[in-house]
């Protein structure tokens, strides 16, 4: 058997930097590796010395595509250090907005940076003349993501409404009425784009690890839970509450690569939206649960391609969800709430889910309320070590299928996972250059 | 003439302005018509090194990333700044206020000595080349970015907004948040984002830069109406205004 060379400098398609290089020879497999070269950003140390109220303004910043989960996550951690109380509508309004950014994100991913792969196309451009009327449905479904995000956060990106205690403004009733609108119009153009997706399915690689699954689980109510809730995983039948999550996350630096892993009851452990459909699937609205038969996903697939289906199911769930929940709380009627809370010392964290899997942040304030301390855990970065021990099974699978094939599954492996890079080198060892 | 050639290029940021492009919808196939899109890693694999437009996120920390910008304007005709990461630093320019080891080693603990992890001051990208065009914001907006593109493509110079946020709040028929005991930067930040936070109810915190000109004397007279001295201002400028030009800091 001959030579097999594939060097993936920067995967394209995806948030952020990050490199495959496999060399195997007479069908022995040299190396092979899962690399980010990304800048790091260094949010930790940036974020001491600076108030409990800009916190959620910096922190936005780690990432263009979550930054509504970034500000929740944060918002969380300095409410739980500071015994802040948010009221139930603000709350409502924030699972809604936080809602946004799933659909948003997900669509985003599943609709321009991963479908060209199941339609065979180097990205969406091409994919315009293809398949237009796809194109046209997934961007209808991204533009009103946005102006969800837009009217509820202030803005699609980096929101603005959020702050420590409560939200700076709601919707009117007229707003949210119209939104509603816009939601129930939406579902014939998610369900457009499934069916779209269901005809190239095919070109989904059929490949099965096994391995653990870690996501919030919210039992009061009963929710499948993207905001409140505490940790589980497919590993393990309790949970383990938010500030104890470094019991979960156990990082640790690899002896075969540098890069900061996390593990869990095994060697490595996958989050984001099918580590969220394997723990909660049975509490997804109908349409989802629908649109998972369509595909036959079912709890306990441990396809990591799949991810991509179960980000479609997420859209779903959350838009249909949403329209229910629009309708409690204008059922219950608009108040007009001020925020008013002064800060005090403590230490806390905050955890929600991303798109890309759940994220932990954690800080520590002063009397004055300025931070002193700050620790934040990303799901891309507990995505690492899962990405390598898939190439790890994947790749003598397909060894005989040519380098170009291989280097194709491998970057629709790291791009299934939906990786936000830039997001995981605020605190990531990169691979050391000996 | 034949369509411009663009090219979109990220260094250290959240890609988040990339994601402003994205957000045009249908509009990016306008785009598409007058311009041709040759090399954009977050949304295509194509890839040239042919381009005439380079459009450049992010702001510049390690000395790779120096050489890789000064070839990418060697490469370009024209050269944009796309957002606060690469007009001014960004929010990135807060690591600058700490010594670099302590940085790192906050961050990576006893790996922080390795030589991959290193990283120098952060920079705008006009600290290390020069920038022809510049759009403001974290993120920008997408309005103001068609617009400059459409211009540039016209063969036009666009005009960028030199008067402070308050403008465009006050337009906008808004309550001023210093009355709310918020410490809003809109007086000396330039305008052109709509005065789009302090219209949510919230702050202005300076991610487009300060005017040219700011009113440093109109600044101080609002900060001493409102009982408060040039240190509350100051933690709150940092954010988006670390090392830039001091204007109300003497």
């Amino acid at each position: 058997m001959s030579s097999v060379n594939v060097n993936v400098h920067h995967v394209t398609r995806v948030e952020g930097h990050g490199n495959i290089v496999l060399n195997a020879d007479s069908g022995k497999i040299e190396k092979l590796e899962w690399q980010v070269p990304e800048a790091p950003r260094f949010f930790e140390a940036m974020v001491r010395g600076r108030s409990y109220q800009d916190i959620q303004t910096i922190v936005s910043r780690i990432c263009g595509i979550c930054s509504i989960t970034h500000s929740l996550a944060s918002t969380k951690a300095v409410e739980n250090a500071m015994g802040f109380e948010v009221s139930e509508q603000a709350d409502t309004v924030r699972i809604l907005m936080h809602y946004s950014e799933q659909l948003q994100s997900h669509i985003l991913h599943v609709g321009y940076l991963a479908a060209p792969d199941f339609f065979g196309a180097p990205s969406v451009v091409p994919l315009v003349a293809q398949a237009p009327d796809v194109v046209k449905a997934i961007i209808r479904v991204h533009r009103l993501a946005n102006e969800w995000s837009d009217l509820i956060a202030g803005r699609t990106t980096h929101p603005v409404t959020l702050i420590p205690g409560g939200l700076t403004k709601v919707p009117t009733e007229k707003q949210f009425r119209q939104l509603q609108q816009r939601l129930k119009d939406g579902v014939a153009d998610l369900k457009a784009v499934a069916e779209a997706l269901l005809s190239v399915a095919e070109n989904i690689p059929n490949f099965t690890r096994e391995t653990e699954y870690v996501s919030l689980k919210q039992d009061n109510p009963p929710t499948y839970t993207f905001y409140h809730g505490d940790i589980t995983s497919t590993d393990y039948d309790g949970t383990v509450p938010v500030n104890d999550w470094k019991t979960v996350a156990n990082e640790y630096v690899s002896d075969q690569s540098t890069a900061k892993w996390t593990k869990w009851h095994r060697g490595s452990y996958a989050v984001g939206a099918l580590a969220r459909f394997n723990n909660n699937a049975e509490l997804l609205s109908p349409l989802a649960q629908d649109v998972a038969k369509m595909f036959a996903l079912e709890k306990g697939c441990c396809n990591p391609y799949m991810n991509n289906i179960a980000q479609l199911v997420e859209c779903v769930h959350v838009v249909e969800t949403s329209i229910g929940m629009i309708d409690e709380l204008l059922t219950k009627g608009l108040k007009d709430e001020k925020v008013s809370v002064s800060p005090k010392a403590g230490k806390a964290s905050g955890c929600v889910e991303a798109p890309r899997g759940i994220l932990f942040h954690e800080y520590e304030f002063d009397r004055k309320g300025n931070c002193v301390g700050a620790d934040i855990c990303i799901p891309t970065n507990q995505n690492h070590a899962s990405i390598q021990e898939d190439f790890e099974k994947l790749v003598p699978e397909i060894l005989d299928e040519g380098e170009d094939a291989i280097r194709h599954k491998l970057e629709m492996c790291v791009r299934s996972y939906d990786p936000c890079i830039s997001c995981s080198t605020h605190m990531l060892d990169v691979k050391f250059v000996k | 003439m034949a369509k411009p050639k663009i090219a979109i290029f990220d260094f250290a940021c959240c890609e988040g302005c990339q994601l402003q492009i994205v957000n045009l919808e249908e509009e990016i196939l306008d785009l598409l018509g007058v311009a041709d899109v040759v090399e954009w890693r977050e949304a295509m694999s194509e890839k040239s090194d042919e381009y005439d437009i380079a459009i450049i996120e992010g702001s510049i920390t390690r000395p790779e990333d120096e050489e890789r910008v000064k070839l990418i304007r060697s490469r370009a005709k024209v050269l944009i700044a796309l957002g606060a990461c690469a007009t001014m630093g960004g929010i990135n320019k807060l690591k600058n206020n700490f010594d670099l080891d302590d940085v790192k080693k906050c961050v990576y603990g006893k790996a922080a000595s390795k030589p991959h992890l290193h990283t120098g001051l952060t920079k705008a990208v006009d600290e290390v080349v020069g920038v022809d065009y510049y759009v403001h914001g974290c993120p920008i907006d997408r309005k103001e970015f068609t617009y400059i593109v459409r211009s540039l493509v016209m063969g036009k110079t666009p005009e960028i907004p030199d008067y402070p946020v308050c403008v465009e709040c006050k337009a906008n028929g808004n309550p001023c948040l210093w009355e709310y005991g918020q410490v809003c930067l809109g007086p000396i930040i330039r305008a052109g984002c709509g005065a789009r936070c302090p219209s949510n109810g919230f702050r202005c915190f300076g991610c487009r830069g300060y005017v040219d000109n700011p009113n440093v004397e109109a600044a101080r007279d609002v900060i001493e109406k409102y009982g408060l001295n040039v240190d509350d201002l100051k933690t709150k400028m940092v954010l988006f205004g670390s090392q830039q030009e001091p204007t109300i800091y003497e």
